[in-house]
């Protein structure tokens, strides 16, 4: 809504302008004609400069809406078309016809990859880049925190081969040179929350580099400050997350999780090595049954599992004693992002009086507001709900009916009146609390 | 190697090591048509009037290659540094590695003989490819499941044209290759050759329990075209044994996929085997998990992603080695190897480009009849009331009055007297056709002389020197 205001602001922000400078031209020649319209005429002055000193920081304020929820505005499609150009970077063209209400969001097939129209051997982009890029697309490397560790070792790969041009200072070009590798990773799959964060603190890291210090220097520097970052807000941090969550886990407990939550598996692993009695059941959802990864990993390591599908959630409920969810995100006003399904389940507990706690590294915390899963989203390719059973494949020729659209939504948003408890390597917080942690972090940095 | 561009504010700067290099094997003898190769070498051989090896060059150089490291024969780097088609066309640097001819070497021996300029993985093309594949399929399975070996394979076409010399129907030599893959097609799991079969195929239980479905293809030709890590080019270097890379290096790798030394960490444990043999493959191991930094390890573990369901391993069953392959549904893939490909690839190969069928060089008199599906070279004579139909007619031919040319390939620098009738035939560089001969599905020599009015039906003419020695 702020940003729809935004633009409308934008609508009447130059007209206004014009408006402003006429009116504010109209009184001054009046002034010494007259007392009472005198009066009135600066009143008038000092409203409309009033509004227009309040438009210029509503302006500087508010950021610029990011390209990747424009798609279906062409002014925006066209500069982006441009700064790819700009960097030599293929632009990924999108599939499909797009449900109306997501389409301002991009929609990628698999079977169009991103590295169809680069080289090969890759020379503009960096190689580790190219293939963490097609390892994205695929699917090879999925989850927030996956994604993160899998960019951080890229980066560090290209700080690697990197060696600073003459003339050029190190902090500068190398931030410069990570820019078309960025763009080209979001057109593979669009950024997560977590990498955008990293990208941040290895940005600002780089920036930081004094400009006496020896490249050799340097780039040690750079990868000792990657690999305390991942040890620090990864490692650590689901130790950390671990220690909090036991103490919640009480013997005989029935946990329900949801999908695959490195995380979370984390926790459960952890506390069954430490003895406590439970079992759990797993919940997963089509078309990524990512489910199926947790139940194995789960099982291999000796708990006790149920594996039900999304749809019989209701019906096992009774049963449990506890949820536990991953998050993607978690949202500058307390909601929380996370896998498509999250806030089905969150919402159904809620109306059977089951604790929800949701597991979630400090380094996950955006600064976005989002209230409903429109706004910013991602699609994924739509021919994965397309399913073979008994040879037969009825989507198969979807395209060819105008009015189906496959829609293959991956995140959505649950309110924080469904969520009981934010379990972080800070602390167990309240979904309320996360502008807090945001402010307290930014304070810090 | 740094070089700066500056185009539009962006920098290429080339500081980084390359990804893949290309290899180009070109020494090869064609020894399936020696009626052709015995005075031409293999890569020289005219298809569509360009050179054989310039169809893996312009694959190579279309995909965006820059340079290419050729191993050949000095015959044939003398013609890539004089030849007008290759040197003008082909704008890639190419690093030419002579061998000699008599030495026999194998193409892993060669991979083994350019080591020290092998930096980085390595592409290996063969010299007789013609493909319009798009060749980031391969290499997209190399790079994204950090594959060890990615091939690529096609559908074999049935060459249907009347071969020279060709006696009754034939596939007596030729050897059936089994390709087994897993479920998703891309998933190279087993690989043999009738030949070295003796009863049956024979499947490890290993294979069986990791890949409990497995689709076991027959009629596919392999491109000779792979994509290999580096440490298999060090692995070559500590095996010596190994000549041939098609026929041992790749049914290795794909063996060596689901062997027990590579899924323990310690290779030692095994003691009772032979100890050399261990070496080798502890080599290949280490090789290949050194790179696997602890970071990748930590990504994958965290990652949900499984290439298998249904039992209770990580992805890829913990194996570090693995080997991929595309097949090619559609599209054009050629191996010009045998006397029936290089026709077939003839017919072909000219439909792709746009180049004009006459060449503008050729001197073709208005009373000739040059059908619209055939192509004549440069600097060719073609006389008048000569009718050309289907054919390709190579560089500085000269073609005499009243020839009726029909399904035939004709070199360069052949001559053809009067009044002459040639269906369905070769006729290979600098031979010369009599007046008035007939001939009819057959295959003349290079710099044969077919005296006048000879009337030959299916018959290979070669001088008695170029005979095979049995």
């Amino acid at each position: 809504k702020k940003q729809h205001k935004k633009n409308k602001k934008d609508d009447r922000g130059p007209p206004e302008k014009e408006k402003e400078k006429e009116k504010a031209s109209v009184p001054a020649p009046s002034k010494p004609a007259t007392q009472s319209p005198a009066h009135k005429g600066t009143a008038f002055a000092i409203l409309h400069s009033l509004v227009f000193v309040s438009f210029l920081y509503f302006l500087l304020v508010v950021k610029r809406l990011p390209e990747h929820i424009q798609v279906d505005d062409p002014a925006a499609l066209k500069k982006l078309a441009k700064k790819l150009e700009r960097q030599q970077v293929p632009l990924r063209s999108d599939y499909g016809y797009k449900v109306s209400l997501f389409s301002h969001l991009h929609q990628y097939s698999r079977k169009n990859p991103p590295t169809q129209q680069i080289s090969i051997p890759a020379t503009v982009i960096h190689p580790s880049i190219v293939r963490l890029g097609l390892q994205y697309s695929q699917g090879i490397i999925a989850g927030s925190n996956a994604r993160s560790v899998a960019l951080l070792h890229a980066f560090k790969q290209v700080i690697r081969d990197y060696s600073t041009p003459p003339n050029e200072e190190l902090s500068r070009d190398l931030v410069n040179k990570l820019s078309p590798y960025i763009s080209f990773l979001s057109q593979c799959r669009p950024l997560s929350a977590s990498m955008g964060n990293a990208i941040k603190y290895i940005k600002k890291e780089i920036s930081n580099i004094p400009s006496q210090c020896k490249e050799e220097e340097a780039k040690r520097r750079l990868q000792e400050c990657i690999d305390s970052y991942i040890n620090e807000k990864i490692i650590l941090a689901s130790e950390a997350i671990s220690k909090y969550a036991i103490e919640k886990i009480s013997d005989g407990d029935v946990i329900l999780v949801y999908g695959c939550s490195s995380l979370v598996n984390h926790i459960l692993c952890e506390a069954f090595e430490k003895q406590r009695k439970f079992r759990v059941i797993v919940v997963d959802s089509r078309p990524r049954l990512e489910g199926k990864e947790a139940l194995r990993r789960l099982v291999k390591k000796g708990i006790r599992c149920t594996y039900v599908l999304i749809s019989a959630l209701s019906y096992i409920l009774p049963e449990v004693s506890k949820v536990f969810l991953g998050a993607h995100a978690l949202l500058a006003n307390g909601y929380v992002m996370s896998r498509v399904g999250t806030s089905q389940i969150a919402l159904v507990a809620k109306a059977f009086n089951v604790p929800v706690l949701v597991c979630c590294e400090t380094y996950k915390f955006c600064e976005r507001v989002q209230t409903d899963s429109f706004v910013s989203n991602e699609l994924d390719d739509p021919d994965d709900l397309i399913v073979t059973r008994n040879g037969k494949t009825h989507l198969e020729n979807w395209q060819t009916v105008k009015s189906l659209g496959l829609l293959n939504l991956v995140y959505d948003v649950t309110p924080p009146d469904f969520v009981d408890l934010v379990i972080t390597d800070l602390g167990m917080i309240p979904c309320t609390s996360v502008p807090v942690v945001l402010r307290v972090k930014n304070v810090d940095q | 190697m740094m070089f700066c561009c500056e185009s539009c504010c962006s920098f290429v700067l080339q500081v980084f090591g390359m990804e893949l290099q290309a290899v180009l094997m070109a020494a090869g003898g064609g020894s399936r048509m020696m009626d052709l190769t015995y005075n031409t070498p293999k890569p020289l051989l005219p298809v569509g009037n360009r050179p054989l090896i310039w169809y893996p060059l312009n694959l190579l150089e279309r995909v965006g290659f820059e340079e290419v490291i050729v191993i050949t024969t000095k015959e044939v780097q003398k013609a890539l540094s004089t030849d007008q088609r290759l040197k003008t066309d082909v704008k890639m640097r190419l690093d030419v590695v002579c061998i000699q001819e008599e030495t026999d070497m194998g193409t892993a021996d060669a991979l083994r003989h350019i080591q020290q300029k092998i930096k980085t993985d390595i592409l290996v093309v063969s010299c007789d490819l013609i493909t319009d594949v798009a060749l980031h399929e391969v290499v997209d399975l190399f790079r994204a499941h950090n594959a060890t070996l990615s091939m690529l394979m096609s559908k074999v076409h049935e060459f249907t044209d009347t071969v020279p010399g060709q006696k009754g129907k034939k596939k007596a030599g030729e050897q059936r290759d089994f390709v087994g893959v897993d479920v998703t097609g891309k998933r190279l799991l087993f690989m043999a050759n009738e030949a070295d079969l003796e009863e049956g195929l024979v499947f490890r239980k290993s294979i069986m329990r990791k890949h409990p479905r497995m689709l076991i293809k027959t009629g596919l030709l392999d491109a000779h075209l792979y994509c290999l890590k580096r440490s298999v080019v060090d692995f070559l270097v500590h095996n010596k044994s190994v000549t041939s890379i098609r026929g041992e290096l790749v049914p290795y790798l794909v063996r060596k996929q689901f062997s027990k030394f590579l899924n323990t960490k310690n290779a030692t444990e095994d003691t009772e085997k032979n100890q050399k043999q261990q070496d080798a493959h502890h080599n290949l191991e280490l090789l290949s998990t050194s790179k696997e930094e602890a970071l990748l390890q930590l990504a994958r573990e965290r990652s949900c992603w499984n290439d298998h369901r249904g039992d209770m391993s990580e992805a890829y069953h913990g194996g570090k080695l693995r080997c991929y392959v595309h097949i090619m549904e559609e599209g054009m893939c050629y191996r010009v190897n045998t006397l029936a490909a290089y026709i077939e690839a003839n017919r072909v190969v000219p439909k792709l480009f746009e180049d004009p069928p006459i060449h503008p060089t050729a001197v073709v008199t208005e009373r000739s009849l040059v059908g619209s599906d055939s192509i004549i070279g440069p600097y060719c004579q073609i006389s008048d009331k000569t009718s050309i139909k289907r054919s390709n007619v190579g560089t500085s031919s000269t073609i005499k009055e009243k020839v009726k040319i029909t399904n035939s390939i004709i070199m360069n620098g052949v001559t053809i007297e009067e009044g002459c009738n040639i269906q369905g035939s070769v006729i290979c560089n600098n031979a010369v056709i009599g007046r008035g001969a007939d001939m009819k599905y057959c295959l003349v020599g290079s710099g044969q002389c077919i005296e006048p009015e000879a009337e030959r039906t299916n018959e290979v003419i070669v001088g008695s020197d170029q005979l095979m020695e049995i």
